[in-house]
């Protein structure tokens, strides 16, 4: 997994979030807008710029009794508003394992 | 069955409760995750995609049907009802919660079960032959010296803090089911021309990144200087791993780099200053260990009961019989394996129920046994032949009796992307694809034995160099492909496999695996040559040509 503090570094070419595990169980957590969690994508702050980006990142992180290994990651803004994950692994964490659907012909 | 003493049951006990306020101060926040994470791997504790994987070891391999009954507890007590077997004969749990670790592990450590050392870098779960003590040839039983190196290592302040991990696998048959050649250390026991008992000691394997067949550096190591010798080659390593590089930390890279027979210089000198120390092994130490295991009282049973006789008109318990029965150096007894690759299911997967059902037929008709063995299946080791008809009933009612043993469906793969905070790809759903594609069991049979090894990432925990055939998850711009080799093994003749051409993508896994058996059929020269027989021969270049002439 690529490292917070590498991702400073990196622009972000995609609306994205702030996705983390939360520390008591594990779950599959997002940044709120709110500076809270929720175990919901749809609840995510969307980020849009690389400024904004670190911003959530640095205040993600800081809760460090909540939460763990925080990183940024790409969602598709759908055009009713709908957040959906931006890649694949995200798309596991979000949606659960994938072995019970049928594998593509 | 091993019997663990006092300070073995302390020890797991202590390190219980001390877990139990690492974990309460950082829920409270009064440590950080950075002081946390290395407490956390020390018990055995990762990170993974959905929740913090837990893993437990099972040294050698092997289990008491009590152990097995408090692992399915655990799976359903604090998991989701489920435990994946793994390729080093660990136990891993995908859903455990932080805050009931604890509890889980105190419910383990009542059986003496326990996750040190199951991550980090130090020495690992000692492996073993999942055959180990009752097959037929061997030398003598491997796990008494696993269990001397097991003590040894376990907390060892010089080893806890290693260059990277460290895995040792131990065999006494000639036929290697441990994989010793692609473990850090491997020992094969021997005797000498005297008839005493040591050990060729291989060093260097591993996969990964960069994977290396391990090497003989010594021909014969005296059992009783086992310890000193292992110590020798550790300390060598310790000096001048590569702590810099996280590619490079593994002693196969600095095998490699100084080439073997440097290495063995720099180790025998070592080892001319411990050989004669307090890690010389007496009779007496080794006898110790030894009076701790204990074996069934077997009877006197003849060859070919009636029992079996009979059970042989029924067409599909011959089938299983030939595929999952083994033979065992007791006459009359058999050893069988249960495998945990059901077609469309997750490899090395198991229930809770399964899980309490196989340890009820353990206590039944394997004197309480249960082995686990790196290919991800499970096996009873001591099974009366006259019981046989009656535990395959058993058996194929709770789904582990799948006629596979060793054919195209029983595959080894990690839990890849599903899981896995490392993967690149997939590994679970390929398998499951696979075992569809070939779920004829006469198809099957007809390709006869090959191993397919799938790892999600190049970390190579499903062992795809070794794998018969290969696949290796990797990224292309963020869609999932696979680079297939074929020609690789992991036993006495491990070799790594060849890659035969280009990635191909997730959708077209199943059908290149196909196309390949359908020219290994084409191209074996009779029904009895292997698949890995048939590339060794011919090489990769025709495969490569069927399989990508329509591509
Ligand atoms: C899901 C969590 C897992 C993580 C994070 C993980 C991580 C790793 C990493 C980083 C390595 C490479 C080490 C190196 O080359 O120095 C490795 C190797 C290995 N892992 Fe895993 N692994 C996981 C699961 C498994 C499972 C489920 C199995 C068994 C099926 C397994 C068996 C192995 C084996 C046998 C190797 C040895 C390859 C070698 O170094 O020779 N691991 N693992
Ligand atoms: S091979 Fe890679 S993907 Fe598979 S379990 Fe190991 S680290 Fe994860």
């Amino acid at each position: 997994m690529t490292s917070p503090l590498e991702q400073k570094k990196i622009r972000i070419t995609k609306p994205s979030m702030v996705t983390a595990n939360r520390t008591w169980d594990g779950a599959v957590i997002y940044r709120t807008a709110a500076k809270g969690w929720s175990t919901n994508l749809s609840d995510a702050a969307i980020v849009r710029t690389a400024d904004e980006a670190r911003e959530l990142l640095a205040e993600s992180i800081a809760d460090d009794v909540g939460a763990i290994g925080a990183y940024i990651a790409p969602v598709e803004v759908k055009d009713t508003g709908k957040i959906e994950p931006g890649n694949l692994r995200e798309q596991i964490r979000s949606e659960g394992l994938t072995i019970d659907l049928t594998v593509p012909a | 069955m091993y019997a663990y003493d006092e300070l073995d049951r302390t020890l797991i006990n202590e390190r219980v409760s001390e877990f139990r306020d690492q974990v309460k101060r950082r829920l409270s926040g009064e440590l950080t995750e950075d002081e946390f994470k290395m407490l956390r791997l020390q018990n055995g504790v990762y990170l993974q995609l959905h929740a913090y994987m837990f893993r437990v070891a099972i040294p050698y391999g092997t289990l008491s049907s009590k152990q097995l009954r408090q692992l399915a507890h655990v799976a359903r007590r604090y998991d989701r009802g489920y435990g994946h077997f793994t390729t080093r004969q660990n136990i891993q749990y995908n859903w455990i919660k932080l805050a009931e670790l604890p509890d889980a592990l105190s419910d383990l450590a009542e059986v003496g079960i326990h996750a040190m050392q199951t991550s980090g870098n130090n020495t690992r779960n000692v492996t073993s032959d999942q055959w180990a003590g009752v097959a037929p040839g061997e030398i003598e039983d491997p796990r008494i010296w696993s269990e001397l190196l097991r003590q040894y290592t376990t907390l060892h302040p010089e080893f806890s803090f290693l260059p990277r991990k460290f895995k040792f696998a131990i065999t006494a048959s000639e036929h290697d089911r441990a994989a010793i050649k692609i473990h850090d250390i491997g020992l094969r026991l021997i005797k000498n021309a005297d008839g005493e008992t040591g050990f060729e000691v291989l060093v260097g394997g591993g996969l990964g990144r960069t994977p290396f067949i391990g090497k003989t550096i010594k021909p014969f190591v005296h059992g009783r200087d086992l310890l000193s010798y292992v110590e020798a080659i550790l300390r060598v390593y310790n000096q001048y791993g590569r702590r810099d590089n996280i590619y490079k930390a593994r002693i196969k890279i600095l095998v490699h780099e100084l080439g073997i027979e440097k290495f063995a210089r720099e180790v025998e000198e070592e080892w001319q200053q411990l050989r004669d120390s307090a890690l010389t092994l007496d009779h007496a130490d080794i006898e110790e260990i030894r009076s701790r295991f204990s074996y069934p009282a077997y009877e006197k049973l003849p060859h070919m009961p009636d029992e079996l006789k009979q059970a042989a008109h029924d067409p599909l318990f011959e089938r299983w019989r030939k595929n999952s029965v083994f033979p065992h150096k007791v006459q009359g007894y058999s050893i069988v394996t249960l495998s945990l690759k059901p077609v469309g299911g997750p490899p090395g997967d198991a229930t809770a129920d399964q899980m309490d059902a196989i340890a009820d037929l353990a206590d039944r008709y394997s004197f309480g046994e249960i082995r686990v063995g790196h290919e991800q299946n499970l096996a009873l080791p001591h099974v009366a032949k006259r019981d046989l008809p009656v535990l395959w009933k058993a058996l194929d009612k709770i789904g582990v009796a799948t006629p596979n043993v060793n054919l195209v469906t029983d595959i080894i793969a990690c839990p890849g992307l599903d899981y896995c905070s490392l993967a690149n790809a997939r590994s679970i759903p390929i398998a499951q694809e696979l075992t569809r594609r070939f779920a004829n069991h006469d198809t099957a049979n007809l390709i006869g034995r090959l191993h397919i090894n799938i790892s999600g990432c190049i970390n190579a925990c499903g062992h795809h160099h070794v794998g018969h055939i290969g696949i290796l998850g990797v990224e292309k711009n963020g869609e999932e492909f696979y680079q297939i080799t074929i020609g690789g093994r992991a036993d006495e003749n491990a070799e790594m496999g060849t890659l035969i051409g280009p990635a191909v993508p997730y959708a077209e896994v199943a059908d290149v695996i196909e196309d390949i058996v359908e020219a290994y059929l084409a191209l074996r020269d009779r029904a009895e040559e292997l698949f890995v027989d048939t590339v060794k021969r011919l090489g990769v270049e025709p495969f490569r040509e069927r399989v990508y002439a329509t591509r």
